[in-house]
């Protein structure tokens, strides 16, 4: 028998596969053949190790040495000498390694380490490979829902947990479920979103890449608790890999009877289904998603009637967000008190951030709500970069808040920044250093909003028209003295005229950016 | 036919057509979702040609325009915006004479813009037909676009 004596994982996702992580792999696999070594180190692939602009990255365990910027040509020097003769080599090691565990703040002012919960698995297990993730404890959580509880006895804990949709509407989950289960009919549905179009934001890309398993733990335990017998997720026509990851563990997992016909042999059947998307923003609102499952033009409906009552082909469905069914295969094996020990009195558990522009190391993080964005920026995302002054952060995508520096020390959750007129969204922290053009940024997120207004309803298709209209005027200097209160007050209609969410959230971002940005916008026209 | 292969891989139910305008997209030498393509697709369905039209017009990873063999997409949402995506785009259109939108006279290359392509870490990105590129300079631009210029 061969006793392994190291592991090489190697992150497997959109951007590493872009810098030639496939090459590196085979060229690793032949090289320690070559050096007789096959028995002794085990290559494997894994998903996002969380470090995003290092080219193709690697770590050897069980040092836990990582090596970024790899290429193919490095391959014979890392066989030579990490692995056969155990010295490092030191050009290509990565020490700003990225954290692993979430930073717990103490009321004593000690900081200490906590594991985390929705990347627990990222870039540790092989993501195609079913058998890790049951390893790892993976669906015990579904197995115990299913095995030993009621499906009201299932809504009730993840009640008590606290949970609420992560997508960032911040909707109590428990809730959608228990409205969904409490209307009649035999057939229903359970749709998770991942048409994640938010700029900014890849989270749900690196879990569905990273640990496709519990994703579908997560639905499966919806799917019991409501009553559901058929889900669909909801995937990006960008997200290649993530459509081929979740697909192959569907098909793992109706191959052990944890998807199908009684599911874990209990009386409870269940099956999902991936489907493509065409490359649509406003497809990220619950309602135009199911139109365009449907097979129509994705525009949204009208509300109510809800989903939860009638949905997806007339049928009570519910929506959720890949990042919230992360949670649950994890709050029902630990338990709704385990879940309330992370995050804030009202906001429990964790929240996944991506951390983007001007910081030292951008990238996927996970943290407890009620982090401070000064915590987010400068413990996890390395500071700004170039030794540069923070200025401002988009904080939650397109759709969310300009902040300026007054917010850096606020607790965030999503109750607590509403508060603040500024919300938390879907997660992207796109940091701006003191070079940034506040007027070009601002200009850039109306553009994107003209481009994907659907026009399905007239003050969001002429709305945002207009806006980038006068923006243009702003920024190249021609414009009048009203037009910075013209922006507020074309986003104020918008908001209580608009037919759905996309072009309502537009206030946000402009109103925002004006409290903190006006002079400087101002002195453009 | 190839169209109707396509088509017979998947049920002829409404919920399958983003499915089965990205097949015939893909397949379709010139990269688009031609006149004929709608018309089998209404066929299949069952449906009229204006509902399949409408919903090929609705979501931008389609086209109606036949395109190149090379399809950039260049990211210009607010972190590539941020990380300089309009100097990318500059020297992408500099570099093969064409505008968003166009095709360059050899069918090489199409330029069209994205939105966010998920991939803000290596901002800016572009994608080029299924593979992203980032952290793009001119010169990795240049070396990108000479390399896939020659290969077919």
């Amino acid at each position: 028998m061969n006793i392994v004596r190291s592991h090489v994982l190697i992150g497997m996702d959109a951007s590493t596969i872009m810098a030639g992580a496939r090459a590196v792999q085979q060229e690793l696999v032949k090289e320690i053949k070559a050096k007789g070594l096959s028995g002794e180190v085990a290559v494997m692939e894994t998903g996002s190790l969380g470090v995003t602009n290092m080219g193709v990255v690697l770590v050897v365990y069980p040092e836990g040495l990582y090596y970024a910027n790899v290429t193919k040509e490095d391959v014979a020097e890392l066989v030579e000498e990490q692995l056969l003769k155990g010295r490092l080599v030191k050009r290509l090691l990565y020490t700003q390694a990225p954290k692993r565990f979430i930073i717990k703040k103490e009321r004593t002012g000690l900081m200490r380490e906590q594991p985390r919960i929705v990347l627990k698995n990222c870039g540790i297990i092989n993501p195609e490979n079913i058998e890790e993730y049951i390893a790892e404890g993976g669906y015990e959580g579904a197995l115990r829902a299913i095995g030993k509880m009621t499906p009201d006895e299932v809504i009730a804990e993840v009640k008590n947990s606290g949970l609420v949709g992560r997508g960032g509407a911040a909707f109590p989950t428990a809730m959608k479920w228990e409205f969904a289960s409490k209307v009649p009919g035999p057939e229903k549905f359970i749709i998770c979103n991942a048409d994640e179009g938010e700029p900014g934001t890849f989270k749900d890309r690196l879990i569905m890449e990273g640990d496709p398993h519990k994703l579908i733990e997560g639905m499966i335990i919806a799917g019991y608790a409501f009553g559901a017998t058929q889900g669909y997720i909801y995937i990006r026509g960008e997200y290649t890999l993530s459509i081929q990851r979740m697909e192959k563990a569907i098909t793992d997992a109706r191959a052990m009877n944890i998807l199908g016909d009684k599911v874990f042999e209990k009386d409870f059947s269940f099956d999902l289904r991936v489907m493509k998307g065409g490359g649509a923003y406003v497809c990220g609102e619950e309602t135009a998603l199911i139109e365009s499952l449907e097979g129509h033009r994705g525009h949204p409906r009208n509300k109510p009637p809800y989903p939860v009552v009638a949905g997806l082909w007339g049928k009570p469905t519910v929506v959720n967000n890949v990042e919230t069914l992360a949670n649950v295969g994890d709050i029902m094996r630990h338990g709704a008190n385990w879940f309330r020990k992370y995050g804030t009195a009202k906001c429990p558990g964790t929240k996944v951030y991506t951390i983007l522009g001007h910081v030292a190391t951008p990238g996927l993080i996970e943290t407890e709500m009620g982090t401070t964005l000064r915590d987010i920026i400068f413990e996890y995302g390395g500071g700004i970069s170039e030794g540069k002054q923070f200025k401002g952060a988009l904080v939650g995508g397109a759709a969310g808040a300009f902040v300026g520096p007054d917010l850096l020390d606020v607790q965030m959750d999503f109750v607590n920044l509403r508060e603040y007129a500024a919300a938390l969204g879907s997660g992207a922290i796109l940091v701006m250093n003191e070079d940034t053009s506040m007027a070009d940024m601002l200009k850039n997120v109306l553009h994107f909003f003209k481009h994907e207004s659907c026009g399905h309803c007239v003050p969001c298709r002429l709305g945002t028209a207009q806006l980038v209209e006068v923006m243009d005027r702003i920024v190249d200097g021609s414009g009048g003295p009203d037009d910075v209160d013209r922006l507020l007050s074309i986003a104020t209609v918008m908001k209580d005229a608009s037919f759905c969410p996309l072009g309502q959230s537009l206030h946000m971002p402009i109103s925002s950016c004006l409290k903190y940005f006006r002079d400087e916008i101002a002195g453009n026209q | 036919m190839y169209r109707e292969a396509a088509l017979n891989k998947f049920e002829p139910e409404k919920r399958n057509i983003l499915y089965i305008l990205h097949e015939l997209q893909d397949l379709n030498p010139q990269h688009y979702v031609a006149k004929e393509d709608i018309e089998a697709v209404a066929d299949y369905l069952n449906v009229p040609y204006s509902f399949v039209h409408g919903v090929a017009t609705f979501y931008t990873m389609f086209s109606l325009t036949p395109r190149g063999r090379h399809i950039i997409r260049l990211c210009d949402s607010p972190p590539c915006h941020l990380m300089g995506s309009t100097s990318t785009l500059d020297h992408i259109r500099n570099k093969l004479g064409i505008e968003v939108g166009q095709t360059t006279p050899d069918g090489a290359f199409t330029l069209e813009l994205a939105s966010c392509l998920g991939v803000c870490g290596i901002a800016p990105a572009i994608m080029i037909n299924e593979e992203m590129f980032g952290k793009l300079t001119p010169e990795r631009l240049d070396a990108i676009l000479d390399e896939r210029r020659n290969s077919i």
